[in-house]
């Protein structure tokens, strides 16, 4: 049935204009995006496809191997497990994100240039965001906290991250002294 | 002004002038009697050298790399030999990959860098002389230029940092000389290189080039190069190689909008494995990756097995032991020095052991993809390849175009380990963007990348050695029972042990009668390279029987090895070199010294040591474990390796580290299994890669200075670790452990 637009609303019965915004509105490396397109889509192929941050890389369908992790409101997750729906409101933080506005590299980033913690280097930005949830949950973290991480590396990069962490938590610490 | 110097029949420095100003200096390869390519022709471009040197007139160096870097460090290590010599200013020195150089030879493909290969091991040893003559003739030039303007002698200049100094303390940037360098006319013969004593950056530790776009997530792998328009395949491959197509309803995927076509591919059979598609396998093309996701899943596809359905890796393993048990199978005879035969009724005692090893996959980080464009008369490709010229070799037949009309652009690679130098996703890229007719991106979900692979063959070693009443070893008998990786891949019949067993590996030449046999297993699933092969089985098995011999003769094992290994001389290897005895006992003595091997009898842990040998490399590994009930800890791991001079100690000490951990991983978890046809394996949790828990804190790395060529050691540091492993464990819990993976039977034995 056509409405009567001519017609004066009811009182009372009155809704009033709302913007209607379609999509998901969520931050990513401190930026505003909204998502209209498929609320079911994987966050790692909007990031890859859709925005072309590449950093964030694929390890397999069930985000095994850390590869794809990145930052969800400060907490590693895995960005092929979370889809675009949950993320409304959310901050993201992704490799790309983890330098500073200057573009200075993080005490993490840096501590894992120092230590050579890098062999073919796919996986390391997975390393890098796993590792940063665990520095912002532990600030001085033991070899059994990072014992813990889910990451794998195929080419043995194990041990060099270890003392990265380390690294950069003593070099954390005194940036925080200081 | 420019010109060629010969470095050989078919090598040679060419120089050119670039473009404002700059100085340009490449290695070219001619074949047999090619006139060089003239310089007019080849223009200011970055691309039409190999691995170059261009020096700009504000100082900014420039070098190529001419071999994929697959995470081994080959795009920092040889980039900086270069340097060296050229005595630039690392600070200012830009790296850039360069892409295939191929040029088009009468229709026929002419590779103007000379060999371009990656994760082969030898990269170093292959760029060695080469990148030190070019870096010596550019400063060569550079410091002519600085004599004519100084007025000062050649021979009374000096070069220091990207800066010639005269005498008297004038000093002129290299960037002011580029220019006029390009006017000095070469050299008849390449200028002498440097003496040892004169490296700046050989032998200085170096971060790897790219580690800042690294840890920012700005470099890209070739999964992350785009085009434009370009589309995604994604697809699923039969479960059997032989298998065909059963069923395929499509009409679900194609009623997702943006999924475009679904494309059936089929292996040719007439091609080698490798350079066709691996598997039959249908593909799914959309305008993004998470349509063409979404499009697979919507597939209804069954697949009929081959006949090959019957395989299976445990009725391989025996069919190994059926042939290593009888006296009438069929063999290749690798070696045989002295008499076994006769030797093995002087002897005092026999001991004999059978060791097990499974299947593996490659397993890389980024999985196997490509991208390509193709164009009329042209096909641009990103391909994550150790081997770009077979990758040239695949895209031309499949396209026909000429040599030069093939760019293929290598980025920096997510692990190699072999995988790639076999080029079958490349072949299915290129069969998708012509049946699509737009440029498209191939990829491999992780499912398929594990369980469609040319796989490391899994493998039986039965040994028998024969000790006299001295307690000599005089007779050992290796057999070993394999599936090639050399099958179909054109080698003839008596060559494909060659994969398998190497002629010269320990302790043959040690051991006055020696015999070693290989027994080929009948198999239909893919093999192929396999990252430090075939040292790392025959390590694993030769290395854990050293130990049982020691055992045996109540010796300690440390002892037994050095035993074995003699007085310092060199023992000769078939086909040229030898093994320098000294140098063995060496890198043994420094991990059991650092482990403090004295105590091997008394700690409560259990220690573990094995050595190795390959290609001019010396290799020992020391482990020691801890076993509470059923937990295995390592507790630490060390290696030391002598591979002549050091061009990058701390690119050689991360090669180290992380061949050791890898191989420990290999070790302690992984085994591809074929049951009905099928790889059994699909995702990391099937194929467990060790955990961070699982690994050592450190390795720590023990590297031996030297003076001789440098040796690769991409792989070198992974024979010594699974025998060294296996040998801790079996001082710690009294179980030998003969059938890898190690966790697995451990717990199955215990």
């Amino acid at each position: 049935m056509a409405q009567n637009h001519a017609a004066p609303a009811t009182k009372g019965a009155d809704i009033p204009p709302v913007a209607v915004r379609a999509g998901i509105e969520l931050q990513i490396n401190g930026e505003n995006y909204r998502h209209t397109g498929d609320p079911q889509m994987p966050l790692l192929w909007y990031l890859r496809d859709v925005l072309r941050l590449d950093g964030t890389k694929y390890g397999g369908e069930h985000g095994e191997g850390g590869a794809d992790l990145v930052l969800v409101d400060g907490k590693a997750t895995s960005a092929i497990g979370v889809t675009m729906d949950k993320l409304s409101g959310k901050q993201v933080t992704t490799v790309e994100g983890l330098v500073t506005v200057k573009g200075e590299l993080h005490p993490l980033q840096q501590a894992f240039i120092d230590e050579d913690a890098i062999g073919c280097g796919y996986c390391t930005p997975g390393w890098l965001i796993a590792s940063m949830d665990l520095l912002n949950r532990r600030k001085d973290p033991s070899d059994s906290d990072i014992d813990t991480l889910p990451n794998l590396c195929r080419c043995g990069c194990q041990t060099r991250v270890r003392s990265a962490i380390k690294r950069a938590a003593a070099s954390m610490k005194q940036g925080a002294k200081a | 002004m420019s010109g060629t110097v010969r470095l050989s029949r078919r090598r040679f420095l060419q120089v050119m002038a670039g473009t404002a100003g700059a100085l340009i200096v490449g290695v070219r390869m001619a074949r047999g009697a090619d006139a060089p390519v003239p310089l007019d022709m080849l223009g200011d471009t970055l691309y039409g050298l190999g691995p170059y040197i261009r020096i700009d007139a504000d100082g900014s160096v420039l070098i190529g790399a001419r071999d994929p870097d697959t995470g081994t460090g080959v795009a920092t290590a040889l980039p900086r030999i270069l340097a060296d010599e050229l005595d630039a200013d690392w600070q200012h020195v830009r790296v850039v990959q360069l892409g295939l150089g191929v040029a088009n030879g009468n229709g026929e493909p002419r590779w103007i860098y000379g060999q371009q290969a990656g994760g082969t091991g030898n990269s170093m040893s292959r760029a060695w002389r080469d990148l030190r003559a070019a870096g010596a003739l550019a400063r060569w030039l550079l410091v002519q230029a600085a004599a004519q303007q100084l007025g000062i002698p050649a021979e009374r200049l000096r070069t220091e940092k990207g800066v010639v100094i005269s005498p008297d303390g004038r000093r002129l940037r290299y960037g002011e000389l580029a220019s006029a360098a390009t006017k000095i006319t070469p050299p008849q013969n390449p200028p002498a290189v440097k003496t040892p004593d004169r490296y700046t950056l050989i032998g200085q530790p170096a971060g790897d080039v790219d580690a800042r776009g690294i840890v920012t997530g700005q470099t890209p792998y070739s999964f992350d190069q785009h085009f434009g328009d370009a589309v995604v395949a994604v697809l699923s491959h039969c479960p059997w190689p032989d298998g065909q197509l059963a069923e395929l309803d499509q009409s679900d995927a194609l009623a997702i909008k943006g999924v475009l076509k679904v494309v059936e591919l089929k292996p040719d059979p007439k091609l080698p494995p490798g350079q066709t598609v691996i598997a039959p396998a249908v593909a799914v093309i959309a305008e993004t990756t998470w349509l063409a996701l979404q499009g697979r899943r919507a597939l209804k596809l069954s697949w009929k097995p081959g006949a090959s359905n019957s395989e299976s890796t445990a009725a391989l393993e025996q069919q190994a032991t059926s042939l290593l048990d009888s006296d009438s199978a069929p063999t290749t005879r690798v070696r045989d020095d002295g008499d076994t035969d006769k030797a093995a009724h002087k002897g005092a005692r026999r001991v004999d052991a059978t060791y097990y090893q499974p299947w593996l996959a490659h397993a890389t980080s980024e999985p196997m993809n490509c991208l390509v464009r193709l164009d009329k008369n042209s096909a641009t490709l990103y391909v994550p390849t150790q081997a770009p010229q077979q990758a040239w070799t695949v895209v031309q037949r499949l396209t026909g175009l000429l040599p030069d009309q093939i760019d293929i652009r290598v980025p920096r690679i997510g692990g190699g380990y072999g995988r790639r130098l076999d080029h079958d996703y490349v072949a299915e890229a290129v069969l998708l963007a012509q049946a699509i007719d737009k440029p498209l991106h191939l990829f491999w979900t992780r499912d398929e990348d594990l369980a469609h692979d040319y796989y490391r063959s899994g493998c039986v070693h039965k040994l028998n050695a024969v000790i006299d009443r001295k307690r000599q070893i005089i007779a050992w008998n290796q057999r070993l029972a394999s599936a090639s990786a050399l099958t179909g891949r054109g080698v003839s019949s008596d060559r494909l042990w060659t994969s398998e067993v190497d002629v010269n590996q320990l302790p043959a030449g040690f051991v006055p009668n020696y015999r070693s046999d290989w027994f080929s297993l009948a198999s239909s699933t893919p093999r192929g390279p396999h990252r430090g092969m075939p040292h790392i089985t025959n390590a694993f098995a030769v290395d854990s029987f050293v130990d049982e011999i020691a055992f045996a003769l109540k010796e300690d094992p440390l002892h037994t090895r050095l035993r074995l290994i003699g007085e310092p001389r060199l023992v000769p290897l078939q086909g040229g070199g030898a093994i320098d005895t000294a140098r063995l006992a060496n890198v043994l003595q420094l991990v059991a010294d650092r482990i403090n091997w004295k105590d091997w009898l008394h700690t409560v842990n259990g220690l573990g040591i094995a050595c190795w040998y390959m290609d001019g490399a010396y290799v020992a590994h020391a482990v020691e474990v801890s076993m509470r009930g059923e937990q295995l800890t390592i507790q630490r791991a060390v290696c030391a390796v002598d591979v002549g001079r050091v061009i990058n100690p701390m690119g050689l000490e991360g090669q180290v580290a992380g061949a050791t951990l890898d191989a420990l991983s290999n070790a302690l978890n992984l085994a591809i299994t074929v049951k009905d046809g099928q790889v059994q394996q699909n995702n990391w949790k099937d194929y467990p890669l060790a955990s961070m828990a699982q690994l050592p804190n450190t390795v720590e790395v023990i590297t031996v200075p030297g003076e001789g060529d440098p040796a690769g050691a991409s792989f070198l540091a992974m024979p010594s670790v699974a025998p060294a492993l296996a040998n801790a464990v079996f001082r710690v819990s009294a179980v030998r452990v003969r059938r890898l993976p190690l966790m697995k039977e451990l717990l199955r034995l215990l």
